[in-house]
């Protein structure tokens, strides 16, 4: 790949001012500061579940038994719905970066198509979530109307050994934290679906192909790698670890 | 304004059809790559007490696999590994030790008050 790794400029040049040693746009290099201190935050709170994890190591739910669960069936498949999202949240992101491939060449009609895949991913992805949500609030009997025994923010009842018929109380952590980082990825999702919604639209409009290159797709593209990238850290440190 | 004397890398980042194709077939490379390892995590944490395997190996190939589906999806999807190197270790390594930082307390405070309550919560 022709990057700016492969181009050899000399040292003085680069750092004795009149352009960027990073050789990079302005806009760029800012997204790139914005998912820095992103992944600090994303970094801490898994940091932080790492931390709970090892507190209460004797007592943590394994989530390949509470996650069990698939739309439509009620056949017992651990971590399948989740593995179906990180596939979908992966591919999302393999349509994004034709996407960005599309753009360097100029191509308009291949952004928009790669595009518009990229948006129905995430979309489908966000919808996911919220059946997940759905799924982990019913608790281990799966329904949803008994209020009493909801794992919620302040009780859990998806301990070890738990059943259907006989929930056992566990670490209160474990629901908080499943509500607090799917939720703040989930945030993230739906904000880069928007992004990718609004610049799809300019690019239909032929707003980047009168500006001359099509770096706004880069950049929203790096924004929805980086929300590709900590589903990764989720899936291994929330639901297999 | 337009002014002569900014550089614009962002007119700089296009290629041309062929080489179109050959970064089309890396893409296609690395989605395969990362599909299987995919699969093998789910694989492995659905199998693992069954096959039995020692749970704290099966851990850390957990984290292996993630950080080597991490770094493709850095270096190759984010263009990353194609950047000029200063901006690649410039942003990659301060986050390295910070979190690597926070790791190491976390962990030794965690272990610590194991020992003090097991299962208070």
């Amino acid at each position: 790949m022709a990057g700016e790794v492969t181009k050899n400029i000399d040292q003085k040049t680069l750092w004795e001012g009149g352009r960027s040693p990073f050789s990079v746009s302005y806009g760029k290099m800012m997204m790139w500061f914005f998912l820095i201190s992103d992944a600090l935050t994303f970094g801490s709170l898994l940091a932080s579940l790492g931390f709970m994890k090892h507190k209460y190591v004797d007592v943590w739910p394994i989530s390949e038994q509470v996650f069990t669960h698939f739309p439509f069936t009620h056949a017992h498949l651990p971590l399948m719905y989740v593995a179906f999202m990180t596939f979908i949240l992966i591919i999302s992101s393999v349509t994004m970066v034709l996407a960005v491939e599309a753009g360097h060449r100029m191509d308009r009609k291949g952004v928009t198509f790669w595009l518009f895949l990229t948006v129905v991913g995430g979309a489908i992805f966000v919808g996911s979530q919220a059946w997940e949500w759905m799924t982990f609030i019913a608790g281990p009997d799966g329904d949803i109307s008994t209020w009493a025994d909801n794992a919620t923010l302040t009780q859990n009842y998806y301990g070890r050994g738990f059943t259907a018929e006989l929930p056992v109380l566990g670490p209160v952590q474990y629901s908080q934290f499943f509500f607090f980082v799917t939720g703040f990825h989930g945030t993230h999702v739906l904000s880069g679906v928007i992004i990718n919604l609004i610049i799809l639209l300019g690019v239909i409009k032929g707003k980047y192909e009168k500006v001359g290159h099509y770096e706004m797709v880069e950049k929203v593209g790096l924004y929805w790698h980086f929300v590709d990238l900590v589903w990764v850290f989720v899936f291994t440190f929330y639901y297999l670890v | 304004m337009k002014r002569d004397d900014v550089i614009e890398y962002s007119l700089g980042a296009t290629h041309s059809e062929e080489a179109g194709k050959a970064i089309r077939k890396k893409i296609y490379f690395v989605t395969a790559l990362l599909s299987i390892i995919t699969i093998l995590e789910v694989a492995l944490g659905v199998f693992w007490t069954s096959m039995g395997l020692p749970w704290l190996a099966v851990k850390f190939a957990f984290i292996a696999l993630t950080i080597l589906k991490a770094g493709y999806i850095v270096m190759v999807f984010m263009h990353l590994g194609e950047e000029r190197k200063m901006l690649k270790y410039f942003i990659l390594i301060p986050y390295a030790i910070f979190i690597l930082y926070l790791l190491y307390l976390l962990f030794v405070e965690a272990t610590a008050l194991t020992t003090i309550s097991a299962t208070t919560f």
